[in-house]
């Protein structure tokens, strides 16, 4: 079999998305997960979901306002890689740190709207992750953009949850919430650049500046 | 240094060393174990096949007693000293070591003043001399449902009140961490009102669980672990057990303090731990005492209902929480 060719790109993209698994299984066997191993899986797993959801949500935009059409391609494996941390952030969740104890899940999910939250954000990503193969693609045909701009609403779901997880209060702005509110305002970000109007105006605005910069360039020549 | 394991029990109950997981093997098992997540049905046995051994850190200062009164081992000198709350250096728990390592813990002095007859600043070696710290083994319940046993040494709180004599209108006492952000970093973040502040009823204060801890395993207070002097109130989350204290102040009202400042309706003033009072972040039902793989059930009053319910008789611990 001929081995496929892959850009510098993907090849960023694919060591990006194993790396941090490769590095939590190593600290776990060299018991550097701190004290509490458990809970530091859980938070570094969560942690590099959201990441990599904000990743592949950046990809459309930062493509269509730079230029920069591979990204657009590298948008599935990024996703993917969000849901493989997800994914290992809810078996971590319910085999390990609950011991698939279902009951003790049961009493602590009525009180706790992080965990519904976070439930609901997988049980909507679940879909996503199913359909990225080619074949779903096809069948789906238009429905199949329309599904996955499920995203819009999982990113701000997954920001939510951790909002709810960290010690601290966002009402009175205090506690542990900088580095929640520093991905949520990504997110935001993220969203707000897909508004029609607004990415029309970034695009005009690189596209002067573009044309700026060529005359800028072009004058001395033209002089001679 | 006298040896008090509180409250005493025969020593015939203590389950022997041998009888625990060392964290290490800990870890293995978990590894094992998360490796046949696929195969779940199979991963009770292989906890079961896990041969215990000898959990003697060689960093670790020798320890008196191997476990707390209900036969649980204490956790490894080193899981103590590198798994810390304390946002006055940083949230991260694993990084609190290493930026408090050149942290000053003595000379340390404590101004222990308000409504009292005889007003004074103690210094740590005065009080160390004054009243004979003596080994106490209390687990320690964090709110973020972990928990650990912590072999601390120091002396019960009564006996510096006891000297500086409250009087008749003293009805609270109000503790306060050290205010220093050039040398507690975690002090420059804008999300907390510093300086750390907790409070206790006069009559928690008095009970003799209330430790003024100055040492830990036998040895110094390290100061990630809270040096100079730090509270312990075994039966109440770990965030009421003030670390670094520089200030006692005895008073008539209700303290503020610190958690309850920032999210009232998640921390009260009384943080009793109480399996049935709930919490919307962690289950306080159970809890993951480090070391072990398993949650287990969360104890009233971390285990010293005995000891202390009488404190709150006739009180409703679902609305003073």
């Amino acid at each position: 079999m001929r081995m496929p060719r892959l850009t510098p790109l993907q090849i960023v993209v694919h060591i990006a998305g194993w790396l941090p698994l490769v590095l939590l299984v190593h600290g776990f066997y060299t018991d550097q997960l701190t004290a509490n191993p458990i809970q530091a899986i859980e938070q570094r797993t969560g942690i590099q979901a959201l990441t990599f959801l904000l990743f592949s949500l950046a990809c459309t935009p930062v493509a269509s306002i730079f230029g920069w059409k591979e990204l657009t391609q590298r948008r599935k494996a990024l996703g993917l890689y969000g849901f493989l941390y997800a994914a290992l952030h809810v078996i971590t969740f319910f085999a390990i740190d609950y011991g698939l104890d279902l009951e003790a899940v049961w009493r602590d999910v009525w009180n706790k709207s992080y965990i519904i939250i976070g439930a609901i954000a997988f049980l909507l990503l679940l879909p996503l992750a199913v359909t990225s193969l080619k074949y779903w693609m096809k069948r789906l045909g238009r429905n199949w953009k329309r599904l996955h701009k499920l995203v819009y609403i999982i990113s701000p779901l997954v920001v939510v949850h951790f909002l709810l997880v960290v010690k601290g209060s966002l009402t009175q702005l205090q506690g542990n919430i900088y580095q929640p509110l520093l991905y949520g305002s990504i997110a935001a970000l993220l969203l707000i650049l897909r508004i029609p109007k607004i990415k029309q105006a970034l695009i005009n605005l690189r596209s002067r500046l573009g044309t700026w910069n060529r005359t800028r360039h072009a004058a001395p020549t033209a002089d001679k | 240094m006298t040896k008090s394991n509180y409250p005493r029990i025969p020593s015939s109950e203590i389950t022997p060393k041998e009888a625990y997981l060392s964290r290490r093997d800990f870890i293995k098992a978990a590894g094992v174990l998360a490796g046949s997540v696929a195969l779940a049905a199979c991963a009770p046995k292989v906890l079961e096949t896990i041969e215990p051994t000898d959990n003697a850190s060689p960093a670790a200062p020798s320890v008196l007693t191997q476990t707390d009164e209900l036969g649980d081992p204490v956790n490894s000198f080193e899981d103590i000293t590198n798994y810390n709350n304390y946002y006055e250096f940083t949230t991260n728990k694993t990084g609190v070591a290493r930026l408090a390592a050149d942290f000053p813990t003595s000379p340390w002095d404590v101004k222990v003043h308000g409504l009292v007859n005889n007003p004074l600043t103690y210094s740590v070696d005065d009080l160390i001399s004054k009243f004979q710290p003596e080994e106490r083994i209390y687990r320690l319940r964090c709110v973020e449902a972990w928990s650990m046993v912590i072999p601390w040494v120091g002396f019960p709180l009564w006996k510096l009140l006891k000297e500086v004599e409250p009087t008749s209108e003293a009805k609270y006492v109000r503790f306060e961490t050290l205010l220093n952000p050039e040398e507690m970093p975690g002090q420059g973040s804008p999300f907390y009102p510093w300086p750390y502040q907790e409070g206790l009823r006069l009559d928690e204060a008095m009970h003799d669980l209330t430790l003024l801890a100055t040492g830990l395993y036998g040895g110094e207070l390290p100061p990630q672990s809270g040096g100079g002097i730090r509270l312990v109130v075994p039966w109440k989350y770990g965030f009421k057990s003030i670390k670094a204290i520089v200030d006692i102040k005895l008073v008539a009202d209700k303290p503020e303090t610190m958690w309850n400042t920032i999210a009232p309706d998640e921390y009260g003033f009384y943080s009793n731990v109480n399996p049935y009072v709930d919490h919307p972040r962690w289950s306080q039902a159970t809890e993951r005492r480090i070391g072990e793989l398993q949650r287990r059930e969360t104890l009233m009053f971390n285990g010293y209902e005995e000891q202390v319910a009488d404190l709150y008789t006739g009180m409703d611990l679902e609305l003073n929480y």
